[in-house]
C-alpha cells in the first residue's frame, strides 16, 4: 500500500521575519520560501532592502522594484516596511516576532540590543523562536564588530588569497589576489545560515525550544576551503594565487576558455583519441600520470593546439561523453541556452507587476515530491502592510493610517 | 553510543544516514550532518577506498589522511564491499533502520548496485534519499561524470571570477562544498518534512545548478536585457575606492572598501591624507570611479607602509571595511577565528593531535559538536554489523574472510 503522498512543502506553515537586506540573509529566506515558508520581509520604510539599489536593472534603468538582484532574492516572499527604532514601530515588531518561528537579522552586533530585539529578548516573549544573526564575522569575538562589504570578507576567509589561479597569475604575476564572482562569499553564508536554522527547526520540533544561531560570513567560505586548508597545514605550505594543475586545467578555445583534466589513464587516452591523436597512447612521456606530470609542459602544449582550433560547445560535446573531465566556461547567455539546464527546468517564467515577464533562475535540485507551482514574483516595497499590520495583526486602519504618515512604515 | 547527559544534546540527535559518498561533494554535507549530531555511518571499502584516503592525500596509509580527516570528523565507518551481493544485503539492511542516503556516486552506479531510490524506498517508505551529481539526474546530460574545476566553469562562476583582461578563475575544492552544503540544506528539509509527516523523499541535487544559483544577478541581466556579465577583478560597481591593496611583507595584500561620503572622509584622515578628500579628481563617487587608477596608485603608496593587520585595525578604528587578504598561515592563528572556537582540536589514532575547522554554526541551544576525528577503515564494523544489525562474531568472521567486509 503507497501511503497518501503529501506535496512536499516541508516550510509549510512556518514564518519568516526576513530583517536583513542585500545577499546573504534574504538567500537564506528564499530558500525557504521557496519551500513553502510565509517569508516576510521587514524593510526600512522608503528606501526599501539594499539590493534594491543594486543592479542589474532592465535597460540600465535604476528602479527599486526592478533590481535583478532583488527580483531574484525575493521571490515567494511578502514585503512590509517598518522601522523598530520608532516606540510603536518596536512594538509592531515584537507583535510579529511573537507570532513568528525564525527570524533572519543581519545588523551589526549590539545594534539589536539598542532596539531591544535581542535574542533573549525575543525568546522571552517567543520561546520557540529561532533567531537567525548572519553578520560579517559572528556575534562575538575581537572583530564582531567589524565593518565588512564581500571583498573584506571573502578576503578574511582565505579563498581570496588563492584567486584567480596559476593561469591568471603566470600573465598577470603583479597583480592583487581577488574576491571570487559577484557576492559569492554572501550565497556562502546564505546557505550555511539556511541549513543552520532548518536544523533548529528541527530540533525545536522535537525539544519545544527556539534558538539562536550565529552565522559569520567569514567562517561560512573558510569552512567550505577545509579540504585546501587541511592539506596546506599537512604540507606545511602556503597556497596563493598561483595555484594551478601541474598538466590540464584552463585552455583557451576560438570563442572563450574551456577546462580539461584528463587525470586517470582512461581519461588521457579518451582526450586523445578525441584529438585525433591515438598513436600517442604508446608514447612513453604520456603513458601515465607521473609521466604527464613530468611532461606538463608538452601535454599543455598538445591540448591547447586543438582547443585553440574549435568552439567551446564543440569541445564539451566531443569530450563530455567520454568522461574526461571537461567544462566549458560559460557565460549568462551559455547558462541560458544549456539543453541540460532547460530540460531540467532550472529556469521559469515569472511575471512582475513593474519589472515585468522575466526568465528566472528557480532552484538547484529536485525534490520527488515537489510542486511544479510557478513561484510568485518578489513583493513590491510595502506591498503587504496592510494585509499583515491590519489583517493579521489586528490594527485598526486609523492607527495604520497614521504610522504611515508618521513614516513608522 | 552514548552521551553525557549533562550536555545539551545536538540538533539532529537521533537522526541516522548512510553515507555512500566520496572525496567532497557528498561527505561535505555527511559532515555537517554528523557535526549536528546525525549518526552518519560511512559505508566504505578496501576494494572501493575513498579517494580523500588515497594519493595525493595519503600515501602509504589509508587512516593517515589529514584531509579525510577534516571531511569526516564524528563520522563512522563499515567496511562492505558493494560488488558482492552479501554486502548490498547488508546495506539493505541498514536502510531498513536508517533515516537517510547520501550518496555522490557516477550516475546510475547506484541503481546498477541494486541501491537506487527505487528499490531502496520499497525497505523504507520514510527514508530521504540524497542524490549528489554533475549535472543532475536527468537531462540530456546527466550521465557526464561531475568535477568540481568542470562544474566551476560550467556554472559561469568561473567565468565571472578573475581579472577583466585575464582569463576566467579556476576554483577548486571549495565548489564542491558548494554543492555539499546546497546538498545539506536539501537534505535536512527532508528530514524536516519526514519528521512532521511521516514522508520519504528522493533529492536530486545537481552540483552545477548548486553553483549557478549564485551567480542568480548575472543570470537575470541577461533575462532582462540580454548583457553577458563580464569578470571585474576587484572593481565593483558603486564603492570606490575598492579593492586589495599590497601591503609591508612578502605577497601581503589588504582589501579596503569605502561605501559613503562619511567613510569616505573618515578613510582620508584615517590614511593620514586629508588633502584627498579635497581634490577634485576624487571629489564625488562618480569621479573616484572615473579616477580610480590615479586613486588606487595612492592608496597603495600608504599600504606599502603598513602590513595586512596594521592597515585593517586602523582603518576598522576610523569605521571604515578593511580585512586582510589571509593567508592559511594567518587563518591557523588568527585570533578572532580562535575565540569564535573556528579551530578545533581532536585526537585521531594515526594523526594524532589534530587541528581541524569547527562547525559553520554556532547553535546557542543545540550546540554543533565535534565528538570524534575521522573513522579508521572499518572502526565500526563491530557496531554495525553486531550491535545495530545483530549479527554474531561467528558471521562478522565469516563475511571477513569472504571478502564481503574488506
Amino acid at each position: 500500500m503507497t501511503p497518501r503522498t503529501v506535496v512536499f512543502t516541508p516550510f509549510k506553515g512556518i514564518r519568516v521575519l526576513e530583517y536583513a537586506g542585500f545577499v546573504a540573509g534574504p538567500y537564506c529566506g528564499k530558500l525557504l520560501g521557496d519551500l513553502g515558508a510565509d517569508v516576510i520581509k521587514i524593510e526600512p520604510p522608503g528606501t526599501g532592502d539594499l539590493a534594491r539599489d543594486f543592479g542589474p536593472f532592465p535597460e540600465n534603468n535604476p528602479h527599486p522594484e526592478k533590481s535583478g538582484l532583488f527580483l531574484h532574492l525575493s521571490l515567494n516572499k511578502r514585503s512590509i516596511t517598518l522601522d523598530p527604532s520608532a516606540p510603536m514601530g518596536k512594538e509592531l515588531f515584537l507583535k510579529l516576532a511573537a507570532k513568528a518561528d525564525v527570524l533572519i537579522e543581519d545588523s551589526t552586533p549590539g545594534q539589536m540590543e539598542v532596539l531591544g530585539l535581542t535574542f533573549s529578548q525575543l525568546h522571552e516573549i517567543n520561546p520557540a523562536l529561532v533567531y537567525v544573526s548572519v553578520t560579517p564575522y559572528g556575534q562575538f569575538g575581537p572583530q564582531s564588530k567589524w565593518k565588512a562589504h564581500h571583498i573584506n570578507t571573502f578576503h578574511a576567509s582565505g579563498e581570496g588569497y588563492t584567486l584567480p589561479g596559476g593561469a591568471t597569475h603566470s600573465r598577470f604575476p603583479d597583480r592583487p589576489p581577488v574576491a571570487a564572482g559577484i557576492h559569492l562569499g554572501e550565497y556562502d553564508a546564505g546557505i550555511m545560515a539556511a541549513s543552520g536554522t532548518v536544523a533548529a527547526l528541527y530540533a525545536r520540533e522535537v525539544w519545544g525550544v527556539g534558538q539562536h544561531v550565529d552565522v559569520s560570513k567569514q567562517e561560512a567560505t573558510f569552512g567550505l576551503n577545509r579540504l585546501m586548508l587541511a592539506q596546506a597545514q599537512a604540507e606545511g605550505q602556503v597556497v596563493d594565487r598561483t595555484r594551478s594543475y601541474v598538466y590540464g586545467g584552463i585552455f583557451p578555445c576560438r570563442d572563450g576558455y574551456v577546462m580539461l583534466y584528463p587525470r586517470e589513464d582512461r581519461q588521457w587516452r579518451a582526450l586523445i583519441e578525441i584529438m585525433g591523436q591515438p598513436e600517442m597512447a604508446d608514447d612513453e612521456r604520456f603513458l601515465n600520470r607521473t609521466a604527464r606530470i613530468k611532461n606538463a609542459g608538452e601535454v599543455n602544449s598538445m591540448i591547447s593546439r586543438w582547443t585553440e582550433t574549435l568552439g567551446k560547445d564543440e569541445i564539451y560535446s566531443q569530450v563530455a561523453p567520454s568522461g574526461c573531465p571537461v567544462g566549458l566556461y560559460a557565460d549568462s547567455r551559455d547558462i541560458y541556452r544549456s539543453p541540460q539546464l532547460q530540460a531540467r527546468r532550472f529556469f521559469q517564467t515569472v511575471d512582475h507587476p513593474r519589472a515585468g515577464e522575466h526568465v528566472y533562475p528557480v532552484r538547484p535540485y529536485r525534490f520527488s515530491g515537489m510542486p511544479e507551482d510557478v513561484p510568485k514574483p518578489a513583493p513590491l516595497l510595502g506591498q503587504h502592510n496592510e494585509e499583515i499590520f491590519c489583517g493579521e495583526l489586528g490594527l485598526p486602519r486609523s492607527d495604520f493610517f497614521s504610522l504611515q504618515k508618521a513614516g513608522v512604515v | 553510543m552514548t552521551t553525557n547527559p549533562s550536555e545539551p544534546l545536538p540538533a539532529l540527535w537521533g537522526v541516522r544516514v548512510l553515507d555512500l559518498t566520496n572525496l567532497l561533494a557528498g561527505p561535505f554535507p555527511s559532515l555537517l550532518l554528523a557535526l549536528l549530531g546525525a549518526e552518519v555511518i560511512k559505508i566504505e571499502s578496501e576494494a572501493q577506498l575513498d579517494a580523500a584516503r588515497r594519493p595525493p592525500y595519503a600515501y602509504d596509509d589509508p587512516d593517515g589522511s589529514p584531509v579525510f580527516n577534516t571531511i569526516n570528523l564524528n563520522k563512522l565507518s563499515v567496511q562492505l564491499n558493494l560488488k558482492q551481493p552479501e554486502a548490498i544485503r547488508l546495506v539493505h539492511s541498514l536502510v531498513a533502520i536508517s533515516d537517510a542516503v547520501v550518496e555522490n556516486m557516477r550516475p546510475g552506479v547506484m541503481d546498477r548496485l541494486g541501491l537506487g531510490y527505487q528499490e531502496l524506498r520499497q525497505i523504507n517508505p520514510t527514508l530521504v534519499f540524497a542524490s549528489i551529481t554533475g549535472a543532475g539526474g536527468t537531462g540530456p546530460e546527466s550521465s557526464y561524470p561531475g568535477y568540481a574545476p568542470a562544474f566551476n566553469a560550467l556554472s559561469g562562476l568561473g567565468h565571472l571570477t578573475g581579472y577583466p583582461d585575464g582569463p576566467p578563475a579556476e576554483l577548486h575544492d571549495s565548489i564542491d562544498c558548494r554543492v555539499g552544503a546546497t546538498a545539506a540544506f536539501s537534505i535536512m528539509s527532508g528530514l524536516f518534512h519526514r519528521l512532521r509527516t511521516g514522508q520519504g523523499q528522493f533529492i536530486d541535487i545537481s552540483s552545477r545548478e548548486s553553483i549557478a544559483m549564485f551567480t542568480g544577478e548575472a543570470l537575470m541581466d541577461f533575462a532582462m536585457n540580454g548583457a553577458i556579465a563580464h569578470r571585474q577583478g576587484n572593481q565593483h560597481p558603486v564603492m570606490a575606492p575598492h579593492g586589495c591593496y599590497p601591503c609591508k611583507g612578502q605577497d601581503a595584500w589588504v582589501t579596503i572598501a569605502v561605501s559613503t561620503e562619511a567613510e569616505w572622509q573618515a578613510f582620508c584622515q584615517a590614511v593620514t591624507h586629508p588633502e584627498w578628500s579635497t581634490d577634485p579628481r576624487f571629489k564625488d563617487l562618480s569621479l573616484r570611479h572615473q579616477n580610480g587608477e590615479a586613486l588606487d596608485s595612492l592608496i597603495q603608496m600608504w599600504t606599502q607602509t603598513k602590513t595586512p593587520d596594521d592597515a585593517s585595525k586602523l582603518l576598522q578604528s576610523a569605521s571604515v571595511a578593511a580585512s586582510p587578504s589571509m593567508t592559511g598561515e594567518d587563518l591557523a592563528s588568527d585570533p578572532h577565528l580562535m575565540a569564535r572556537g573556528a579551530w578545533r582540536e581532536v585526537e585521531h589514532p594515526v594523526l594524532g593531535r589534530q587541528k581541524v575547522q569547527g562547525p559553520p554554526w554556532v547553535l546557542s541551544e543545540t550546540p554543533a559538536t565535534i565528538r570524534s576525528g575521522s573513522p579508521l577503515l572499518g572502526q565500526h564494523n563491530e557496531y554495525v554489523l553486531q550491535g545495530l544489525l545483530g549479527a554474531s562474531a561467528l558471521e562478522l568472521t565469516a563475511w571477513i574472510d569472504g571478502g564481503i567486509v574488506n
